[in-house]
């Protein structure tokens, strides 16, 4: 049975867009340092402040890398004045949901509170900023939880297929090659007074800036800041980079044993490209056919014509140095080694001819479309700021973003997965059953095939 | 000190109104940024699954993304991705959601997605589709079940909860069994059975302009016919508690125990359902809750502890407590110390000052939720579908202000006594890698 054409003059045609500014925002700084950024939006009784700090996991001393993820944690764990216990009930008490982050390029204090609490809440703010106490009793147990979770994510196949695609994609030296969180090798070599340098040398005003969002004006933002951060000292650190240079240049096959799984966590990628890269557009817009959209060539191809998976989708991981490229997907065991060449063949296609003016509009209308839509909240708003002071993006980037996506043409499309995909170099990594998968996936052709244990040491197999 | 009660209360602005074809419809205008939310609930889940057709509201939620009459496969996505909107449906016990948040300009193409669904979607199915969503299903299954450690929890936890005749018993997701015995003959009568215009409320929120997405609506929807009625579902009342300690034990390729206790609650939407869920957030929303104080931070025996409500309508709830074991801490002794904090709080009750730290938490979590139209969309549907009035979501705030410590107290003095206590513990299966776990064990003790 043929189903009827379809008729598409059906389909209703869109009204007049209406515009759309990102809000607006401004920037001060204080005498000791600390910049300001706030954006003012009283759609609610609402505000999100992030403290941003220059103390991302790329500043982990070799060895002790969990370092910076361990202070910034610990920030919350106690202060001089309230131990950590205290010191949550303070921020609960006022409906404030706070959280303490390391991610690679920065560490972050991010807490959101209805406005009337907000004066109270920044207080709390700079306790935690300038005087944490790093109780041993906490330090221990943090590095105990870390441990833990680092166990947990040996019986977790997603999670490991991440890690260990990170592990093998760098050389040893990069910071990269090791979880944003440390192992448990480094957590381990962590002790307390290694805690409290890293704190005193990177948690400092000229390294730090508080960005806010919400229903609360610029000059109040700066009135509770001075009150809570006026008097703190210190010059911005140096800035450290991570080694992003890649381990392999040649295609390889990484098993993780995994007996008797019944799915195989694939991940297929590269090192990619930094943020600040010029050609961040056309790579992203490039990605978004390839692997980033629902319609995406990837996920249409895996999903809705072979039914390989529940969902496969690729990735540019947007660090200050190149983090990885990756296709992510998790297949039925029998399948994986036509899962995995349908993926070669999708990124062979995109180097090899232009895509089609639909596919193209397709990724440039929905990433101009939903620009607005990405910034509701407050939260949303906080961290696209972070974005912007981060990577040092001009002023204006929020506001000629949607010029800049629609103005992207096949030819550039073209350009820059012929550029920045590099199929010679890719590293496949499975996390599954090797005595279903291994012969298989040899076949594909790559140039060697190791099956690892799931902590990443070579085993026979 | 007790400003933190003194939120002004906010209100969003709601308006209803019903097609004649029984299709109930809710308002809320917000014009702070040209985006709109379209929400649908269809008044159908996993509970009215039949016998032998397990996982069938899923697997049908999937074939709604398949096209309709005037929607080829796959274009469902593509138009409202390509129109600069985000998308996606879900499936629970009760009802399933479609929801699209576009730009303002693109609401009636949104509409007429929906409405072309609703109305048409039968010639659009084929068997090569329902063949082919069974395979992503099945795969959707391996992923989040099979291959996921603990993952067996979501059907084995409504399992040992709910009496084997109960509609909330059998699994959501379905077993592969059933899924593969799925026909087109099943998708036409549950699309004829539940998928109507009197079966669903469909909710706008955002910018959009009322009188003009009145005629909208009317246009795309009001020609749709009303159903014939769906099959009552069976009594779904349950005695108020367990009456036992229901316990089960499951063995998975795990690193560390983790327990799932979940107690009998009163159902959603009730009067007595604030205080547990208040109670709920006592004792594990966020890092100072009861369980995270005491048994992350001081005892140091659980490496995660939280709690939820499972927010069901009919029949009674359910309030699980979910707590991960440090390494090292076995499993029973990992349930002997959340039994014993449980204990603590039935026999020496809370303070106000946790019932405020929990109210206050809740509150900023709802207001933050609130700043988005698909979510305001979302609840104006549940509170329609489930208790035919949206404007239930303007007194949410005001009922967890309104809950007390004695009421909380009550509450835990009812419900989690230990005779009504279910308790899925998952604990290393023996051929775990457990000299790993040794490994964990020396760590902590440094």
């Amino acid at each position: 049975m043929s189903a009827p054409a379809i008729d598409r003059s059906l389909r209703p045609k869109p009204g007049p867009p209406r515009s759309y500014q990102f809000p607006r925002f401004e920037r001060r700084r204080l005498e000791n340092g600390l910049e300001i950024v706030v954006a003012s939006v009283s759609k609610l009784p609402l505000a999100t402040v992030a403290v941003l700090v220059d103390a991302g996991a790329v500043c982990d001393p070799q060895g002790r890398e969990g370092t910076a993820q361990l202070v910034a944690k610990l920030l919350l764990e106690g202060t001089d004045k309230s131990d950590g216990a205290e010191l949550t009930e303070r921020f609960e008490r006022l409906g404030a949901t706070v959280d303490g982050q390391a991610d690679w390029d920065a560490a972050a204090v991010t807490m959101t509170a209805l406005t009337e609490h907000l004066p109270a809440a920044f207080d709390l703010l700079g306790e935690v900023l300038r005087t944490p106490a790093f109780r041993p009793r906490e330090v221990a147990r943090l590095k105990a939880e870390r441990t833990a979770e680092l166990l947990q994510l040996r019986a977790e196949p997603r999670g490991l297929a991440d890690e260990l695609f990170s592990r093998f994609l760098y050389t040893a030296q990069s910071r990269y090659a090791r979880p944003e969180g440390g192992d448990e090798e480094s957590v381990d070599a962590i002790m307390r007074e290694h805690l409290l340098t890293f704190y005193e040398a990177r948690y400092v005003p000229g390294g730090t800036t508080i960005i806010a969002a919400g229903d609360v004006s610029v000059d109040d933002v700066e009135a509770m800041v001075r009150r809570a951060f006026g008097d703190w000292r210190g010059a911005a650190p140096e800035r450290v980079v991570s080694d992003d240079v890649p381990a392999r240049q040649e295609r390889a096959v990484h098993i993780i044993a995994k007996s008797d799984a019944p799915q195989t966590e694939l991940r297929l990628g590269h090192v990619g490209i930094p943020r600040n890269h010029p050609d961040f557009f056309p790579v992203n817009v490039m990605n978004a056919v390839l692997g980033g959209l629902f319609n995406s060539r990837i996920n249409l191809n895996l999903r809705e014509a072979h039914a390989y998976t529940y969902g496969a989708f690729s990735a540019f991981e947007w660090r200050r140095q190149a983090g990885p490229f990756v296709v992510s997907t998790a297949v039925r065991s029998d399948i994986t080694d036509a899962a995995a060449k349908e993926i070669l063949l999708e990124i062979d296609r995109i180097r090899a001819e232009a895509i089609a003016p639909d596919e193209l509009s397709l990724a440039t209308s929905y990433l101009d479309g939903v620009f607005p839509i990405r910034f509701e909240t407050t939260a949303a708003i906080a961290a696209a700021l972070s974005v912007l002071v981060i990577h040092k993006l001009p002023e204006d980037y929020y506001d000629t973003y949607r010029d800049r996506v629609r103005a992207m043409t096949v030819e550039q499309i073209l350009q820059a997965a012929q550029r920045y995909l590099h199929p010679e170099s890719l590293q496949l990594v499975a996390v599954g059953d090797p005595a279903a998968i291994k012969g298989p996936l040899e076949k594909l052709g790559f140039n060697a095939t190791t099956v690892y244990d799931t902590l990443g040491k070579p085993i026979a197999g | 000190m007790n400003d933190w009660l003194q939120f002004r209360p906010m209100r969003i602005p709601i308006d209803t109104f019903r097609l004649p074809n029984g299709l109930f419809v809710t308002f809320s205008e917000d014009h702070t940024a040209p985006i709109v939310a379209v929400n649908l609930w269809y008044h159908v889940g996993s509970a009215n699954e039949r016998e032998g057709r397990t996982g069938f509201a899923h697997l049908f939620e999937h074939m709604l993304f398949q096209g309709s009459a005037d929607v080829d496969a796959n274009e469902h996505f593509e138009l409202v991705q390509r129109a600069g909107g985000t998308l996606n449906g879900s499936t629970w016990l009760e009802r399933t959601n479609y929801f699209e948040t576009v730009p303002s300009n693109q609401l009636e193409l949104a509409l007429w997605l929906e409405a072309n669904r609703m109305g048409k979607l039968l010639p659009a199915m084929t068997q090569q589709k329902l063949d082919t969503q069974r395979d992503v299903v099945m795969n959707e299954r391996r992923w989040t079940v099979d291959n996921q450690p603990y993952g067996s929890w979501m059907e084995k936890l409504p399992a040992l909860c709910f009496p084997s005749d109960h509609p909330f018993h059998h699994s959501l997701i379905g077993s592969m069994e059933d899924l593969t015995a799925a026909s087109l003959d099943d998708i036409a009568q549950f699309f004829a059975t539940y998928y109507t215009p009197d079966n669903a409320v469909l909710s706008i929120a955002g910018d959009f302009e009322p009188a003009e997405t009145r005629r909208l609506i009317d246009k795309h929807f009001g020609g749709i016919p009303k159903g014939k009625g769906k099959p009552p579902l069976p009594d779904m009342s349950l005695p108020k508690t367990f009456g036992q300690w229901k316990r089960e034990v499951v063995p998975d390729e795990i690193m560390l125990p983790r327990l799932f206790l979940a107690f009998r609650t009163p159902a959603f939407g009730t009067p007595e359902y604030y205080p547990a869920s208040v109670c709920g957030a006592v004792l594990g929303l966020r890092n100072g809750s009861r369980l995270a104080r005491r048994l992350v931070r001081e005892r140091q025996v659980a490496a995660e502890a939280a709690a939820f409500t499972y927010d069901l309508a009919k029949g009674a709830d359910l309030l699980v407590v979910d707590v991960t074991a440090r390494p090292g801490i076995p499993a029973e002794q990992l349930e002997h110390e959340v039994a014993h904090e449980i204990d603590a709080m039935v026999r020496d009750g809370v303070d106000a000052g946790e019932v405020q730290r929990a109210t206050a938490l809740i509150q900023t979590t709802f207001v933050s939720a609130m700043q988005q139209a698909g979510e305001r969309a979302d609840r104006l549907s549940m509170f329609a579908t489930y208790f035919g009035n949206p404007e239930l979501v303007n007194e949410e705030v005001t009922k967890y202000q309104a809950v007390t410590a004695d009421q909380v107290n009550a509450f835990a003095r009812t419900y989690l006594d230990e005779n009504n206590r279910a308790s899925l513990l998952y604990v290393p299966r023996e051929d775990s890698p457990t000299e790993l776990v040794g490994a964990g064990v020396a760590a902590d003790a440094q």
